[in-house]
């Protein structure tokens, strides 16, 4: 696999089946549904437990905008990968084009499944901060490499746009 | 006519005009209500206490994410951005800006669309 920055886009190139199943899997696993530990983390309660009445304000108003915002992001990111539906035999030749004005989108994205696979399968920080483990041999093993392959796409994105600045919207 | 002497009609009569016109003393009333005492009962969450917003450490968010989340929400310098994403990484939490409990929310708001673990808090 090859990334690169090109003018106005992210150029993810010569995929191997496995990373870019990896890729499409992307959405389905920012989806916290039926994962108690995932729902938590991703709506937090903005106080803690003695602040009763902002806690429930806070989930009548803000948390539906939130869901809102999380899912506009993923069907953004569902819409890119649609580059990659077809025959896998041809991945080789294929590049997945991110367009730069996209990259708050997969940015979401990326963060969004990062942190509901970590709750799923409640990752220790020293699980976490593993960058080197191998070789995958069980569901959690490819829970965790999948983890820090979306944050090497995180950083690659943070570093090739202009963080610190928010991208225009479609 | 009437059958009674008339010494007691006299005497009856006389009473009646010395029969004393019944005025009340003026003591006023037997009771008195308490005049009520309107305490001033803001919530206390209304009372302009400074609220602090509160980022607590989260080992998935990458420090180079935080970093441009901080630049971002609170318009940080870089370098004061870097600064607040260590304390969280290294002491559990950084309190990124206190004042108005509106705006704090707001803040709150943002970071947790950012996916960041924030909260609001009361100063003191």
């Amino acid at each position: 696999m090859e990334i690169c920055r090109r003018k106005d886009e992210i150029d993810i190139s010569e995929l191997d089946p496995f990373l870019a199943e990896l890729l499409r899997q992307i959405p389905p696993s920012a989806n916290p549904e039926g994962v108690p530990a995932a729902e938590q983390r991703l709506f937090s309660p903005p106080v803690n437990d003695k602040e009763a009445k902002i806690c429930a304000e806070w989930k009548l108003y803000v948390e539906p905008e939130l869901r809102r915002l999380f899912q506009t992001a993923t069907e953004t990111v569902a819409g890119d990968l649609e580059q990659l539906n077809g025959s896998e035999k041809s991945f080789a030749n294929r590049t997945l084009r991110i367009p730069s004005k996209h990259a708050d989108a997969w940015l979401s994205t990326l963060n969004q499944a990062r942190l509901v696979i970590a709750a799923k399968y409640n990752f220790t920080d020293r699980e976490l901060g593993d960058h080197f483990r191998s070789p995958i041999g069980s569901r959690r093993d490819l829970s965790l490499f999948q983890v820090n392959f979306y944050g090497f796409l995180q950083e690659f994105i943070l570093r090739e746009s202009d963080g610190s600045q928010k991208a225009p919207e479609d | 006519m009437s059958a009674r002497p008339l010494w007691e009609e006299v005497a009856m009569a006389q009473s009646a005009a010395i029969t004393p016109f019944p005025v009340t003393k003026n003591t006023g009333p037997a009771t008195v209500d308490r005049p009520t005492i309107e305490h001033e009962t803001r919530p206390e969450e209304d009372v302009d206490l400074p609220w602090q917003v509160v980022v607590h450490n989260d080992p998935v968010n990458l420090m180079t994410y935080v970093t441009m989340v901080f630049q971002r929400v609170f318009g940080y310098p870089r370098e004061k951005a870097e600064r607040h994403m260590l304390e969280v990484h290294q002491k559990g939490r950084s309190v990124l800006w206190s004042g108005m409990r509106e705006r704090a929310e707001l803040y709150v708001q943002q970071l947790h669309g950012y996916l960041l673990l924030a909260t609001l808090e009361k100063t003191g």
